[in-house]
């Protein structure tokens, strides 16, 4: 079975991790996901930079565009992560933009998280319609989870059409935001995710974008199974010693 | 309409709408919109009457003498450099301006390069009373200092972009950023037949009035509406697709788009998309971009800051991958003597984009009678530092 899979049926409250791989250093990528699963995290999202990232705001783009001048590649990211299942055994996801992916080839993507064992995908920018028509074959012949995303403003009908093309788990936006901002929970928030909860839906939900410590973290888990911390992890390991700054970050989290 | 886009939003394999879920309603709630508003007899009658009575148009088709006589043939230049702000680029604010208060818009942003989309797009926001905010990138700020000025004094709110190469395409993805984050008030006048579709076909609608225009004066002109050859700059190819859009479906008409070199082809300092760039996803589009291996985007060279993008827009792709299109580029000197030069024949001093085009028709061969148009796009006034240093005036 497939390792989200799983997660999700023994455990609640999840703590999904994200960070940019080869940041601060381009060796660090394996160091960070041991380290994170040693001090608690539940899951990873490992990020593959790209020059010209929308969706993030400054943290993320910053971290990213220090990660691709140091050499950072998609080739380079799966040569370093044929050591990820050495010690690392909960769940990875790869994050990045689309052209990246097509430009190493969606089949040979896929194959290659199926190699190093990489559980699933978020490719932010890679249309339901497009994924649906031309990739889903891909993803499912290799077992990866593609993760979808959906915000305040997403309609219900596409929603439900979400839920039917994605088998891991539904990334739920605070708000339509990039990332980094902060988690505010004001009623209309709170009516979204509500909303969402009474949906019944076939996958699990994950709230990301926003969440930064224990207090937002808790706060996001009484709506969903759990939440994805990005640009405060990233934040906290920008310098110093991996081990200890993952650890430091950790802490509040046992 | 072999070459227009098709239900999907596709041209061929290009176009699509590759943006995250966050934009999703912001694009879906434009592309159920765009063409029902467009049609419309009220918008398409106030879109004319300030096309003609604020933006000056129809624009000239002019028939170049001199320059007729030093090629060999007749040719005509469509003058969009008379328009108001001095370019074709308020073709499609006013339009996009008209669309956006139709959809109960408040707030407008946008990107700009060397700030001339910008001081259009502030231009028709002070017209039409609503917010604007224009993302310019750190350097190009410093570079562009007077139309910087033009969109302040215009009431527009200008924001550096400062992440990544702090250009041009750093300040588009800020405007989309924005976007993100302002998801219900908001429109975003992208101002190239760029970005995730319907943008790229809404830009060429709006833009479609100079070779609609150009028709007609053809005709009268010459007797005929079917000129030979075409020819118009490509940055991301708004002014080209406009002037290409009546002719695309008659094969007769030879479309000629010409890209910036920059300092040569193989300098690394270029902005030839077709030449050197490969088929990708940039800016919400599939396209083609010059790009890494790895599929990041790489930096794009021109002394001409509107050619200066790594991409060109979707249906370009389309008629540069079908042949429909001949795709060439001009070097930065080669369109600095060839804008020189029309400014010694004709007297009008164009923009140094518009004058990428006239450089090709140098290396061209005309049988005599042959009618070639080619697209003015812009006057030169913002570039006369440039001209300045180059030819040490």
């Amino acid at each position: 079975m497939n390792r989200i899979k799983q997660l999700f049926q023994e455990k609640k409250n999840i703590l999904s991790i994200y960070y940019t791989a080869g940041y601060p250093n381009t060796v660090d990528t394996i160091q960070i996901a041991e380290a994170l699963e040693k001090s608690g995290a539940d899951m990873l999202e490992i990020g593959f930079p790209y020059s010209d990232p929308v969706a993030d705001g400054p943290v993320i783009q910053a971290s990213s565009k220090q990660s691709l001048d140091q050499g950072m590649n998609l080739k380079l990211l799966f040569e370093q992560l044929k050591d990820l299942r050495k010690n690392v055994t909960i769940p990875v996801l790869l994050m990045g933009y689309v052209n990246p992916v097509l430009q190493f080839g969606v089949e040979n993507f896929c194959k290659s998280c199926a190699e190093v064992g990489v559980d699933g995908c978020i490719v932010p920018d890679l249309p339901m319609v497009e994924y649906e028509e031309f990739y889903k074959g891909y993803f499912e012949e290799h077992n990866l989870s593609n993760v979808f995303l959906i915000t305040p403003q997403t309609a219900e009908e596409r929603i439900h059409k979400i839920d039917g093309l994605t088998n891991g788990f539904i990334y739920l936006l605070s708000s339509s935001a990039t990332t980094g901002k902060n988690l505010e929970v004001g009623d209309a928030t709170e009516t979204y995710f509500g909303r969402i909860k009474n949906m019944n839906l076939k996958n699990q939900t994950m709230i990301g974008f926003g969440i930064s410590d224990r207090k937002t973290f808790d706060k996001a888990c009484s709506y969903a199974n759990g939440a994805i911390i990005g640009t405060a992890f990233v934040k906290a390991i920008e310098n110093g010693n991996i081990e200890e700054s993952v650890s430091g970050f950790m802490k509040e989290f046992k | 309409m072999k070459y227009k886009v098709n239900e999907k939003g596709y041209y061929g394999d290009f176009g699509g709408a590759y943006i995250p879920e966050m934009l999703y309603p912001n694009v879906e709630e434009l592309r159920q919109n765009y063409l029902k508003i467009i049609a419309d007899v009220d918008f398409q009658k106030e879109f004319h009457q300030l096309m003609k009575d604020y933006v000056g148009r129809p624009s000239p088709l002019y028939l170049a003498k001199r320059l007729s006589e030093r090629y060999g043939a007749n040719i005509f230049l469509k003058r969009e450099d008379l328009n108001h702000t001095g370019a074709h680029k308020i073709n499609n604010t006013i339009g996009q301006i008209l669309l956006a208060e139709k959809l109960g818009k408040k707030r407008i942003i946008a990107e700009t390069g060397a700030g001339q989309h910008g001081v259009a797009t502030a231009t028709v926001c002070a017209l039409r009373n609503l917010e604007c905010v224009i993302y310019m990138g750190e350097v190009d700020i410093e570079r562009q200092a007077p139309n910087v000025a033009r969109m302040k004094m215009l009431g527009a709110k200008v924001v550096p972009a400062s992440s990544g190469s702090k250009t041009l395409k750093d300040a588009t993805n800020e405007a989309m950023r924005d976007w993100i984050n302002n998801p219900v008030d908001t429109h975003y006048i992208i101002g190239s037949v760029v970005g995730p579709h319907p943008y790229p076909d809404m830009v060429a609608i709006f833009q479609s009035i100079i070779s609609e225009e150009t028709k007609k004066q053809l005709l009268e002109q010459t007797g005929s509406d079917q000129p030979d050859y075409v020819l118009a700059c490509v940055g991301g190819g708004s002014n080209a697709m406009g002037m290409f859009y009546h002719f695309m479906d008659d094969e007769n008409v030879k479309l000629i788009a010409v890209e910036a070199a920059g300092k040569g082809v193989s300098s690394g300092f270029s902005a030839a998309t077709t030449y050197l760039g490969k088929e990708g996803v940039l800016h919400g589009s599939r396209s083609i971009l010059m790009q890494t291996p790895d599929g990041q985007v790489v930096e794009p060279h021109s002394v001409s800051a509107g050619l200066d993008y790594p991409g060109i827009g979707p249906q370009h792709a389309h008629l540069f991958k079908t042949g429909r299109g001949k795709y060439v580029s001009i070097t930065d000197e080669e369109s600095l003597d060839a804008g020189l030069l029309l400014t010694q024949l004709e007297g009008i001093i164009p923009a140094i984009e518009s004058a990428h085009a006239l450089a090709y028709l140098e290396k061209m061969e005309f049988k005599k009678g042959e009618n070639v148009v080619v697209c003015l796009s812009g006057r030169g006034d913002k570039d006369l530092d440039t001209y300045i240093k180059y030819f040490n005036l």
